[in-house]
Order: C-alpha cells, then structure tokens, then sequence
C-alpha cells in the first residue's frame, strides 16, 4: 500500500481513497464485522424496545452532573476493551517474535498498536474515569445541585467521546499514528510520518482536549463557588480536595498540550519549522513542551484516585481519617512540585549535571507528601474496625502495590541510574506499576464505592472479589517480569528479540495480561450479575457503606436536584457528624427547585467538531470550511437560547421526598 | 532477628529464577555501568528502609484491624498525633536528604560529558591518556561509527580495546535515537543536527549488546549491533581489516547508506571523508545545502537580510517506503565567497577519497 498524499488528492475526498481501508489486514476486517454487527444489534435493541426517544431526552442531551458522570464512565470502560485489546496483542507479539520469528503484526501494524494503546489508556479510559467520578460525586459531596456550567459539563463530554471516536474511526479508515503515545517530533513530522496516523493522534487530541480543558475549568469554578454554606476549604471532603487539585492541574496544564499539538499541525499543515531538523526547527522543545504537559498529566490522573482510597479508608475503617490537614497539604505540595519535574522524562538528551541533578531532586522529593499520605491511611487503619468490602480491597492492594511503584520511581529519578533505565521495560514496568497499582484501582475502589448512590443498589461483591483478585494477581505476573527485562537491558516499543533467554519473561508477562483479562471480565459479569440481582442487592437507605460525606444523606440514586434543601456544614466528616447529632430529614417546607434544562447543542457541536477533525485528518477542504462555520454558527445560535432554565414545582418535590420517607419507613 | 531470616527466605526462590537470566545492568563490564549499578543498589537498599516497615505494617494493620477481631482496640475519632506526623514526614525526608545528595555528586561525576579520570575502581586514567573517539550516527536504521583517529568506519559493528577510555560523540541522520551498550554505560540521546557525548571504558574483553533506546520508526525493532571489547592487539588487526576492505566512505557512497533499510549487514569501510561527520552534523552532505554552523556564523553577523530569503531551494520529499514521500522540502543553498568559489564542501564532495592518516 503505497499512498502518496501529494498525488491522490480530490476535491472531493481529499486524500481519502478505498485504499485508506485496510481491507488486506484479516484482524482489523474481522474487528470491523464484530463492531459492525454489535453496533447493528444495538440498534435494533434500541429501536425494538423504542429507547432512542428516552436515550435522547434523558441521557444524551442530559445537563445533569451525575448523568454525564456515568456517561463518562461508560466511554472509558467501552474504551478500556480497546485499549487492552491492543495490550493483549503486544503481549502477544513479544511473547512470540523469537528465533528469527517476526511474529504475526508487521511493524507497520505494531507500531499503531502501542501508541493507540498509550493514547487510549490515558486520555480515553484514565481520563474519562476521573472525569466522571469527580462529576459524579464532587457536587453531591459538596452539596451543590449541579456543577457551575452544567451545559458546559454536557458540551465537555461529548468532545472528550468525539475524540475517542477520531480515534476509533482510525482503526477502519486509514492508519493511527506510529510514532510512541506521545508522537515526539521529528518522527512525527510530515517528513518521516506523512499520510494520516499522526493527523488522527492530533486532531482526537484536540477535539478531546477541549472537553477536558473545559470540564477543568467547570468543576473548579463548582468546586470554589457552589460549596454549601459551612463548608470552609479546610472541611472540604479529600475527594474534594483532590479534585480541586487536579482540576487546577488540568486548567494549567491542558493548554500547553493544546499549544504543542496545535504547533505540531502548523508543521504538518503549512510547512513551518517548529519541530523539524532544518530551518531552525528545534525537536528538543518538543520534548520539552510534551512533557510540561506531560508530567502535571500523571497527578491529574493520580491525584482523584488519592482521594478515592481517602475517602474508602475512612469509611470501611470506620474512622475519621488519620491526619487530615497534612493529607490535604500533601496534596497542594504534590499539585505544585508536579511542575517542576518535566525534564526527569529526557535526563538522556544531554542537559548539563546541574540541570538534571535539580530535577532528579525535585522528583524525589514528590516522594516525601506521597509517603505522608500512605502513612496517613496506614494510620487510618490502626484502631479502626475495617470492614473488607470490595472497595476496601482494592485499597489494601493499592497499597502495597503503590509502594514499589514509588520506590522504582524514585530509582529512576536518579539520574546516572536513569542512563541505564531509560526507555526500558524497567520504565514500562514502573509507571504501569503506578498507573494500574494506582489510577486503576483507585477508579475501580470508587466504581464500586459509589456505585450504589449512583444505581440505588450495589454491586454484586462475590464478581468484585474475583475482579479484584485477578487485576491484583494478574498486575504482579504481567509487570514483575518486565522489571527484570529491564534489568536484562531490553528497550521497549521493540516487536522482535534475539536472545532466546528473553523468552521466558515475556511468556510469563503475557499470562498475567491473560489474568488481567480474567479480571476485566469478572468486572463486566459484576455488572451484568448485580443488575440481575439488583433487587436483592437494593439499598433504600442511601448509605450503604455508614458514609461519612455528604452524598450519603441524600437518596439513591439521588433525585434531579440532589438535596431538596441545601445543607449547612459543621464538620469534615459532614454525613457522619449529623448522624451523630441525631440529624433528623426536613418532611416539609419545600420551595420550588431552580434547575437547567437539557439541550442537544453539545452532541449537536461535539459531532460537528469530528467531522471537522475528520475533514482535517483527509484534508476535505470544504467539510473543514463548512464544519467550522457551522459549529460557530451553532454556538452564536445556541448562545441566543433563553430558554434554559426551568423550576421543579414544589409539589414534586414535595412528593419525590415524600416517597423516598415511605421507603425510609421501610413501606 | 526471625522476621529478618523469614524475610531473606522469602526471596530465595525470587533469587533462583534470577540466577538464570544475565542482568546486564546489575552485571555489567565497564566501569560507568558498574558505578550505575552500586548508585542504583545503594538507592534501593536506602528506600527498602522505608518500604519494608510500610509494606509490613500494611499488611499487620490490615489483618490485626479487622471487623471480626473485636480484641483490638477501636478509637473512632483518633485523627491526630503531632508526634507521628512529624515522624511521617521526616522518615522520608531524612531518607530523601541523604538520595538527594548521594544524586547531586553522583549525577556530577557520572555525567556523559565528564572525562573519565578512571579506568576503574583502583585505576585512574593515566596522564596524557588520549580516548578513543567514535562518532556515532543513528541512522534510518543502522548505526554508523566513524573512527577518526584510525580513518576507518563501520556500519552496525562497534570495537574497542579494553581499559582505554572512548569518548563517543553522538548524532543522528533524521529522527531521535539513543545510543545504548548497558554493558558498558547507560544510554544518551542521538539528534539530528545536534550533538550528545558520552565518556565511556569498557574493562573486560568480550561481545556485548548495543541497541537503539528511543523508538525511531518501522526498522527500530532489528537496529542492533554488537560491541567487541577487544584487547589492543586484537583490536589493531580489527582496524587493518577494515581497511582492508577497499571500502571507501565518501559523501556519494553516504547519501546512498543513508537510504532507510533494515537489517543492513556489518560493513566497514577502510577510508572516509575527513569532513564528513561535520556534514552530517550540521546537515550538509548534500553539498547544495548550506550547513547549520555556516548558517549560524552568517545569522550571527546580522544574516543575510531579504537576499536570503531568496537563498532557497526545494527538492524532492523524503521516500519512506510503503507509508509514502513526506512533502516537498525547502532547504537554505550553500554560498560560495570569493576565496572559495566552489564551497568548501563541493570540494570534499568531488573528492570522496581523500584520505588522512
């Protein structure tokens, strides 16, 4: 397949041919059937049951928080099959391609496989994840009825799947980008990456990172302006806390990425010289600018996670959390030091001793408030009374999964030790060590945990155990080895070995992603078991667990406007201090509710935004031209809306909490 | 003292499987890579201090706590202890103090860029020690090694003699590379047009591993070479091999290796051009095109003003097999000056031969 962009392009198409379809690869051919068929099995079910009309009105177009919440959470776990499909088949691969064996993926087709892995994994499934557990829950813990912008909160949502449907899109229609998750230039330049993969990485990107950028700025606007009266900062849930955190991070960080990738097409589009070898193109700031993004990018994603297993810990050791002012100040001096930390990703590109010492340091001391927080849940559990529900389980192996994470992570901060581990599969092992010890329970601990506010009853705890327990596993077996691979010197991103002794280690990585697989489906059978049983497994009280923050006095799932009346803080722990108080549910005295409407403005945008990235991507002048000026279009229009606000009588409201009292009662 | 046999015995069976495999960074040849080795060590033994009590508490907590054990104490509302939080704060602080500072020496004196000052442990580097310099170029997708001491070079084949200090300046033809040979030193990026150093000795005869450490596109995977530590000896009748194999490496013969290939076979050349790893540092092997320290010196005195930006020429995008010709590719053209009205470089061009040494 030899496509020369320079040559085929139409007016009509672009560059876009039949050939862009890889017709002549078997895998992604039968992949198309399987999406094809499961996508029309969809929407027969939906047309058969005639759901589209409540799809559309009560979901898709939905403003409310915790709608978009579960929507988010919904694109990363459908993501997460792709991303760890493309998992499966590296281990696969290298478990494979010895003794002069290439294998069965080409490179063409491995190399699209570990950057569309590194892509998805972090901005389609690690992202959307934390996105939708802190929209999920931060307005309920904080009180409020919705976020601060809740059309924006929608419009966020939908760009962030608009990207990852770029980014889907690529898989069928021409190629995704080869050049590493984090394409660095000159590879991924228009000299050495000319047809489309690195244009879909770029535009997915973009498209994504405006949902992203705005979700920051709306949940901290929420966070710092729609905290119920009483709630100081410092009796902010540590969910909260971390939230506000990264959010800070993401409004920060986000537009940098934004910049760089937006350079990065101006080389590509227009033939400037920003990143390239001649002309004064400099690849150095590239990699510099990437990992300015970059590295706030890992405690965006860390840092809700610490506040899931805060929040867990707390609860199942029955406890107030040990030392929460030090837990909050680790936070703010891990959101900090997380900016001066970039260059430890490049000690190798030939900085000064000074210069990479400084950053080295600046890296381990990250290490001194991540230790304070374990402490703090290590000293949570002392004196409590843990309970070991599914989510607490997930903390525990956090735990002691996180800690050597951490230690090779400091390893590798060392710079003349780096020299050595750079770019290995020691660094591979370290930062899957902490991103799945880590990000990765912490969202399922917080899946679970908050599951039943969302649903109105748990999940079923016998499938979460075996999820659990296989992730746990299945991490050790599948990272463990690639430690040693490291130590034994071998690079990664490399799709054929030599050294016949290598082999071992890779087989044994690639049983624990086959146990790791075990754990994915358990997670979906958790799923499809407890909506089965949800009868059984229904929580009418609204606080399963004995909570301690605010989302547990209110019901489950919580009404539209969560709270009929807002609450008044005094304490941390907001939940469990009224319990003590012998806190009693207002029966009357209702008001009539002030709450937004939904509107189709932000899917109706979102699609129009891919089309243009598609039109960008295959260089269809015209759609580009006429997706640009509708979406403008479409805002000017959707701007001139007044009609976006409405009241909830408080007659229902009167009757939606008179019938959760009924329940209460236990009638 | 139980827990600690307990805790030895548990990584026995850990240490038998180990023993099977070579650990080439734990096990290394040369003197950089074995002071890596004891930096990467004494780290890890300073964090187990912390990581050890942790993970054992962890665990001792998690069972000691439990629901059904109702003999524990259970203190619902114990938050704080002034005196365990400075503690938690300041255990690995102390331990971060000490890691910090063994890193600001170490990163100083293991710097790629630093001359060595020893051959190893017990032996400094002998006054007047001349290294041996290689320039490496991380090329699409093979290496080339330039010797220019010997006027050899070869292409995916490193030699040189043990405990004779190598100094190694590192460049690449198109895309980002890094040098790697974990037996002897840890890796350091090779750019286009731009140039990294690495200081290096290898102490102990034998054939060692060099890989490509940053992924450089589709032939990344097979870009590997073997390193000869070689006794002087042997490493001389190494040398005359090459030249005696009536290759010669001149600009023509380099724009031609520079075409992507994969898998390319050891080849050695016995001569090449003088200028040519300045050409291909600074981008001028393709004489036409000006070279970017030439460029600098005329940006330096105030450029060329609006007559350079007429100094321009495109040609031809870059082919790269199956995935298409990159666009068309502007590029500054290289002036001549009344002393040398053919450039410098022309000349080197029209004479790939010539030869020094």
């Amino acid at each position: 397949m030899t496509i020369n962009p320079a040559e085929q392009t139409s007016f009509l198409f672009g560059r876009l041919t039949l050939e862009a379809l890889p017709l002549h690869e078997p895998i992604l051919v039968a992949t198309f059937g399987a999406v094809v068929l499961g996508g029309l099995a969809l929407v027969a079910a939906l047309t058969y049951f005639k759901l589209w009309g409540y799809l559309w009105r009560e979901w898709l177009t939905s403003v409310d928080h915790k709608r978009i919440g579960i929507m988010y959470i919904i694109l990363a776990l459908i993501m997460l099959l792709r991303g760890f499909a493309d998992a499966i088949m590296m281990r696969l691969q290298q478990a494979i391609a010895f003794n002069g064996s290439e294998g069965y993926l080409p490179p063409h087709h491995y190399d699209q496989i570990f950057t569309a892995h590194g892509v998805i994994m972090i901005f389609f499934v690690a992202m959307p994840l934390v996105t939708g557990l802190m929209n999920l829950v931060v307005p309920l813990q904080i009180g409020a009825r919705d976020v601060a912008f809740p059309f924006l909160n929608n419009f966020s949502f939908w760009m962030t799947a608009g990207g990852a449907v770029l980014v889907m899109m690529s898989l069928f229609i021409g190629e995704f980008a080869q050049t590493g998750w984090l394409a660095y230039a000159p590879l991924s330049g228009s000299d050495y990456s000319p047809w489309v993969g690195v244009d879909y990485y770029i535009w997915s990107l973009q498209v994504a990172g405006v949902g992203t950028l705005l979700s920051g700025v709306n949940l901290l606007a929420t966070i710092v302006k729609m905290r119920a009266p009483g709630m100081t900062l410092m009796k902010m849930p540590v969910f909260t806390w971390t939230a506000l955190c990264t959010n800070a991070l993401i409004v920060a960080s986000f537009p940098v990425l934004t910049a760089v990738l937006a350079l990065l097409s101006l080389d590509r589009y227009v033939g400037t010289n920003f990143f390239t070898n001649d002309l004064g193109g400099n690849p150095m700031m590239y990699v510099n600018l990437i990992w300015i993004w970059g590295h706030p990018e890992v405690y965006i994603l860390i840092l809700p996670a610490f506040g899931v297993f805060s929040e867990v810990v707390s609860t199942f050791c029955r406890k107030r959390l040990f030392g929460y002012t030090s837990m909050v100040y680790a936070t703010v001096v891990i959101t900090i030091l997380s900016y001066i930390v970039w260059l430890h990703h490049f000690f190798t590109m030939g900085s000064g001793a000074s210069v990479n010492a400084f950053f080295g340091i600046t890296t381990m001391i990250i290490s001194i408030p991540t230790g304070a927080k374990i402490f703090n849940w290590l000293f949570t559990m002392y004196r409590g009374r843990i309970r070991y529900e599914v989510p607490m389980m997930w903390t525990v192996g956090f735990m002691l999964t996180f800690v050597v994470g951490g230690m090779t992570g400091v390893m590798l901060a060392v710079p003349p030790a780096d020299f050595q581990f750079h770019n290995t599969l020691f660094l591979i092992a370290h930062f899957h060590n902490v991103i799945i010890g880590g990000v990765v329970f912490g969202m399922f601990a917080g899946i679970v945990y908050w599951f039943p506010k969302a649903f109105g009853y748990r999940l079923d705890p016998f499938w979460g155990k075996v999820s659990f327990w296989c992730w746990l596993i299945g991490f050790w077996v599948a990272f463990m080895p690639l430690y040693v691979l490291g130590l034994m010197g071998v690079t990664r991103r490399v799709s054929r070995f030599e050294d016949p002794s290598l082999q071992i280690w890779f087989i044994i990585a690639a049983c624990g992603a086959g146990i790791i697989a075990l754990g994915i489906a358990a997670f979906l059978m958790q799923l499809f078991v407890s909506f089965l049983k949800r009868d059984q497994l229904r929580d009418v009280t609204g606080d399963p667990w004995d909570g301690r923050t605010l989302e547990w006095s209110t019901s489950s799932p919580p009404p539209a406007y969560n709270f009929a009346f807002t609450p008044v803080i005094h304490s941390h722990d907001a939940w469990w201090d009224m319990k003590q108080r012998g806190h009693e549910r207002p029966l009357q005295g209702y008001h009539p509710i002030h709450m937004p409407k939904n509107t189709g403005a932000g899917i109706i945008l979102a699609g129009l935004s891919v089309a243009m990235g598609f039109a960008l991507v295959w260089h269809i002048w015209w759609l580009v031209a006429l997706t640009f000026v509708a979406s403008i279009a479409g805002t000017i229009i959707h701007s001139f809306n007044y009609n976006r606000d409405f009241y909830i009588p408080a007659e229902e409201v009167a009757q939606t909490e008179g019938s959760r009292t009924r329940l209460l009662a236990g009638e | 003292m139980p827990r600690k046999i307990l805790r030895l015995l548990a990584l026995a069976p850990l240490a038998l499987l180990l023993s099977g495999c070579k650990l080439v960074v734990m096990n290394p040849s040369g003197d950089v890579a074995v002071q890596q080795r004891d930096l990467i060590v004494a780290s890890t033994v300073l964090m187990l201090l912390i990581i050890v009590p942790v993970m054992l508490l962890t665990v001792f907590f998690a069972w000691r706590y439990r629901q059904s054990n109702t003999k524990a104490t259970y203190d619902p509302e114990w938050h704080h202890s002034t005196r365990l939080e400075v503690i938690i704060w300041a255990a690995p602080l102390a331990i971060i103090i000490v890691l910090g500072a063994m890193t600001w020496v170490s990163t100083h004196l293991l710097d790629p860029y630093r001359p060595l000052d020893r051959i190893d442990a017990d032996r400094p580097v002998a006054e007047g020690t001349q290294p041996l310099l290689v320039e490496v170029v991380a090329m699409d997708w093979k290496w080339l090694f330039i010797y220019p001491e010997q006027g050899i070079a070869t292409v995916n084949e490193l030699a040189a003699p043990v405990d004779r200090p190598i100094t190694f300046h590192i460049t690449a033809t198109s895309v980002m590379n890094a040098l790697s040979i974990p037996a002897m030193a840890g890796m350091v990026y090779a750019m286009p047009g731009m140039q990294t150093k690495l200081h290096a000795v290898i102490n102990k005869p034998g054939v060692y591993d060099g890989l490509s450490g940053n992924y450089s596109g589709a032939g990344f995977s097979d870009m590997r070479f073997k390193f000869h530590g070689l006794s002087n000896a042997e490493f001389d009748s190494w040398v005359e091999n090459a030249r005696a194999s009536g290759n010669t490496l001149g600009r023509p013969e380099y724009l031609e290796l520079e075409r992507p290939s994969t898998r390319e076979p050891v080849r050695r050349f016995a001569s090449v051009a003088p200028d040519l790893y300045h050409a291909i540092l600074n981008r001028c092997v393709d004489s036409a095109q000006m070279c970017m320290d030439e460029m600098m010196r005329v940006d330096a005195r105030g450029s060329l003003g609006h007559a350079g930006t007429y100094n321009v020429a495109t040609r031809e995008g870059r082919d790269n097999g199956e995935r298409g010709r990159g666009p068309a590719q502007t590029y500054v053209l290289a002036i001549c000056t009344t002393s040398d009205p053919y450039g410098t470089r022309q000349t080197a061009a029209a004479e790939p031969t010539q030869q020094v040494n």
